[in-house]
């Protein structure tokens, strides 16, 4: 009983982190389509988020909040990615709907230059970048509706750029002046500590079980709850997934396909940086943190099915399970006594290095008889 | 307009030609008759920038001693040493590449450079081939004796042999099982055989041994094998490689495999740059074996650690990999003005018995281009430092390990021609 539980639990603590990891891709890359190879990178900017608001939390101010900084990032990592992504989709990606292959090279360079940015830009600058981003974004869509209409909205977008700009620089001032490790740039990789409260054990039925692990299956059921229900429930995602199906019937029936385009990138961005913050948790934060990433989200979207969340659930936790029972040599432990050449083979598969190819034949192999996944999409836009 | 748009011009060419020769050397005040240009060869960008420019701003401050006490005396001309820095990429390719540019096109008499053994495999043929001399740095896997490749680094009998014995017979774990964990690559591989065999001598018994994809960070399923295999605590020999080590750290904590509750972890690639990555709170209690070791209380190591704290900043550590950079540096200026020219050939039998005070204590060129060394036990401290526990006397170096079934009982030396590379003992 207490193996069992043992395994269940770490195959669903591996599975959590693919998923968690997933998700914001099988929106992107399910719902819209777009192969964005710089979701990575959108995970390593949340990644590093958290890393600088750790810092900002252990300013004497916030000081007495410490303990929830970790909370806190959660949001704060959500929206910096989610404004990242939603510049990327405004100024490259809307122009390649359509060309898969255009969109998968651009978004390529796109990690590159990210990756490149977090090493050369002090983090304290980058964050007010990101701030004068997230105003000149998102402070004209706040004015009254009357100034919206009137001939000269563009010269107050302008002046609120132009606020956005003073803004960021002088926040990425204040930060860098008060906190040194931020000041200078560095390609080193960086690390984010729990807190006290996160870290250690807790024990459940008779079993221990790490606590970060425990705090990665929370964030990834919230994510996941809140994204259905969203999708499922709102207004917005009704239109997301109108669009989805059928986006010219949709735009004739006046949703404005530009706005879902960039409501639904940005909410897949921002999970990215949702996932930062758990694999932050998990190792240490640096400029390739992405790219570890980002062949395991897409095996789990393409074997889910593309598409379909439930597929992209099912999907991260049976190759999380799966990983654990052929690389912990679970079966061996389950039936002690078994033959002794299928013992020696399953030994064989038992390392870190043997299960990962275990993993992908299997994955292979049954793409060969389910090519459209777990569960694979149904309806009109199969045909299109 | 116009005048004032020239004379900016003048001051742009100036500016840059001002660049351009404090890049080329190190520019330090006395006369000299004449210079000489070395290679500096490790990647600077890449992964491995972070580790491999660390070993770039020792041999430049190496170099900066050497020239400010007179540069290298040769034939009664005291020669300044300048040098090229060529950026090995993170690349293993690129390193044969521009090892080839620094012997042809610049004419270097000696390359210092390299860090994994991959940029030192791709490198090896091109400096045979040549009849090149590269000077490599850093503790590896041996099994490997090339006339061409002076090694200062730590072979397996100087570092993690030791430490073997020490966590078998003299830890707190003395007595336990051993579970080995590394990156999968050749060093963690090749010192786990060897560790493996040695544990067989000792009377041990190794109970696990599993190795993580570089890049992959994953370390759930070797926890849950770590507490099967040794469900009361013992030893894990630990040779992942660079973050890999945050990750696994960060997640054994996690799952209470801690000093506390009798699990010791002996490292073989964590030094003090890479504690202050990690963070000491990760790695208080656990161990690590180098040849240096920043804590050495000696006046040697106390004015390396201050001059390179000077050069490049306070907040800046010198660890094992470094002081090597550093020991090869001299031992080459030494050789050559023993040899009294710049000829491979001369300098390579100078090199063989050259001695000299290193940070760690007194080193000695062997026949087999290595060193002897003098190995270090320490537990990691608080404060991100490692507390010396053990000191061996000084070891000589084995390019072919005698622990290895496949190395037993060979050995390397360079200076009798009927032996070379590989001879029955």
């Amino acid at each position: 009983m207490e193996l069992l539980l043992d395994s269940l639990f770490n195959g669903v603590a591996i599975g959590s982190v693919l998923l968690v990891a997933a998700l914001g891709l099988a929106i992107v890359f399910g719902l819209m389509g777009v192969i964005n190879l710089a979701h990575g990178e959108l995970m390593m900017l949340g990644a590093y988020t958290t890393y600088v608001t750790q810092l900002i939390f252990k300013l004497p101010i916030l000081k007495p909040f410490y303990n929830s900084y970790i909370i806190v990032s959660i949001f704060l990592a959500f929206i910096v990615s989610g404004v990242v992504g939603i510049l990327l989709e405004k100024t490259i990606i809307r122009k390649l709907y359509g060309s898969p292959l255009e969109t998968l090279l651009a978004t390529w360079g796109v990690s590159l230059i990210l990756q490149q940015f977090v090493r050369s830009v002090p983090l304290a600058y980058g964050t007010g970048l990101i701030i004068s981003l997230l105003i000149g974004l998102f402070l004209p869509t706040t004015f009254p509706s009357k100034i919206k209409e009137s001939i000269n909205f563009k010269y107050f977008k302008f002046s609120s750029w132009i606020f956005a700009a003073l803004t960021g620089v002088l926040t990425g001032n204040i930060i860098s002046s008060s906190v040194s490790k931020l000041s200078r740039a560095s390609a080193r990789n960086v690390d984010v500590t729990a807190p006290s409260w996160m870290r250690g054990q807790v024990e459940i039925i008779g079993t221990a079980f790490p606590k970060t692990r425990l705090m990665i299956i929370v964030i990834t059921l919230i994510s996941v709850i809140a994204i259905t229900l969203f999708l499922n429930q709102s207004a917005w995602g009704m239109r997301i997934r109108a669009v989805t199906q059928n986006r010219q019937m949709s735009d004739c029936l006046g949703i404005s396909t530009e706005k879902v385009d960039i409501i639904t990138f940005g909410i897949g961005s921002g999970l990215a940086g949702v996932a930062g913050v758990a694999v932050s948790l998990l190792g240490s934060v640096g400029p390739n943190v992405g790219g570890n990433y980002i062949v395991g989200c897409f095996m789990v979207v393409v074997l889910g099915g593309v598409g379909n969340l439930l597929g992209t659930v099912l999907a991260s936790f049976g190759i999380g399970i799966m990983t654990d029972l052929i690389g912990a040599g679970r079966l061996l432990s389950i039936w002690p006594d078994m033959p002794l050449p299928l013992s020696n083979t399953i030994n064989f598969f038992a390392t870190t290095s043997m299960a990962r190819v275990m993993i992908f034949a299997l994955i292979v192999i049954f793409l060969q008889f389910k090519p459209t996944g777990l569960f694979p999409q149904k309806g009109r836009m199969v045909e299109s | 307009m116009r005048i004032s748009r020239r004379i900016l011009a003048g001051l742009a060419t100036a500016s840059l030609a001002v660049t351009a020769t404090s890049c080329g050397g190190g520019g330090t005040s006395g006369s000299f008759d004449d210079t000489v240009t070395v290679g500096i060869l490790h990647s600077l960008s890449g992964t491995m920038a972070i580790s491999e420019s660390t070993l770039v701003d020792t041999e430049k401050m190496a170099i900066e001693e050497i020239n400010a006490a007179g540069g290298v005396t040769v034939g009664g001309k005291s020669y300044k040493i300048e040098y090229i820095v060529e950026d090995g990429a993170s690349d293993w390719p690129t390193f044969a590449e521009k090892s080839k540019k620094l012997i042809d096109q610049d004419g270097v008499p000696v390359v210092f450079g390299g860090w994994t053994s991959a940029s030192r495999k791709a490198m090896l043929p091109v400096y045979e081939s040549k009849d090149a001399f590269l000077y490599y740095p850093i503790q590896y896997e041996a099994q490997e004796c090339s006339n061409n490749i002076f090694y200062t680094g730590a072979t397996p009998n100087q570092q993690s042999e030791p430490a073997t014995d020490f966590m078998y017979k003299r830890s707190p774990a003395a007595g336990g099982d051993f579970f080995l964990v590394g990156s999968d690559y050749v060093f963690p591989r090749t010192s786990n055989t060897i560790t493996k065999a040695q544990v067989k001598q000792l009377g041990g018994k190794v109970v696990g041994e599993d190795y993580l994809p570089l890049g992959n960070t994953e370390v759930a399923p070797i926890i849950s094998k770590i507490k099967k295999a040794l469900p009361d605590g013992g030893i894990i020999i630990n040779t992942l490689n660079g973050d890999q080590n945050v990750a696994f750290f960060k997640q054994i904590q996690d799952a209470g495999i801690t000093p506390s509750s009798g699990y010791y972890v002996m490292n073989y690639s964590i030094a003090e740059e890479e504690i202050s990555t990690i963070g000491p709170e990760f790695l208080e209690g656990h161990y690590g074996a180098w040849n240096y070791m920043m804590s050495i209380d000696t006046p040697a190591s106390k004015k390396f650690a201050a001059s390179f704290k000077k050069r490049w900043g306070a907040d800046r550590v010198v660890a094992d990999p470094q002081e090597s950079a550093y020991n090869m540096v001299y031992l080459w200026k030494q050789a050559v003005e023993d040899a009294g020219t710049f000829d491979d050939n001369a300098v390579r039998e100078a090199l063989v018995g050259q001695k000299f005070d290193a940070p760690q204590g007194p080193v000695e060129v062997m026949p087999n281009h290595h060193l002897s060394q003098t190995v270090r036990i320490g537990e990691i401290n608080a404060e991100g430092g490692f507390t010396i526990l053990e000191e061996t006397g000084v070891v000589l170096p084995q390019a072919w390990n005698q622990k290895h079934p496949s190395s037993k009982g060979f050995a390397c030396d360079w200076t009798d021609p009927s032996k070379g590379e590989k001879y029955k003992l």
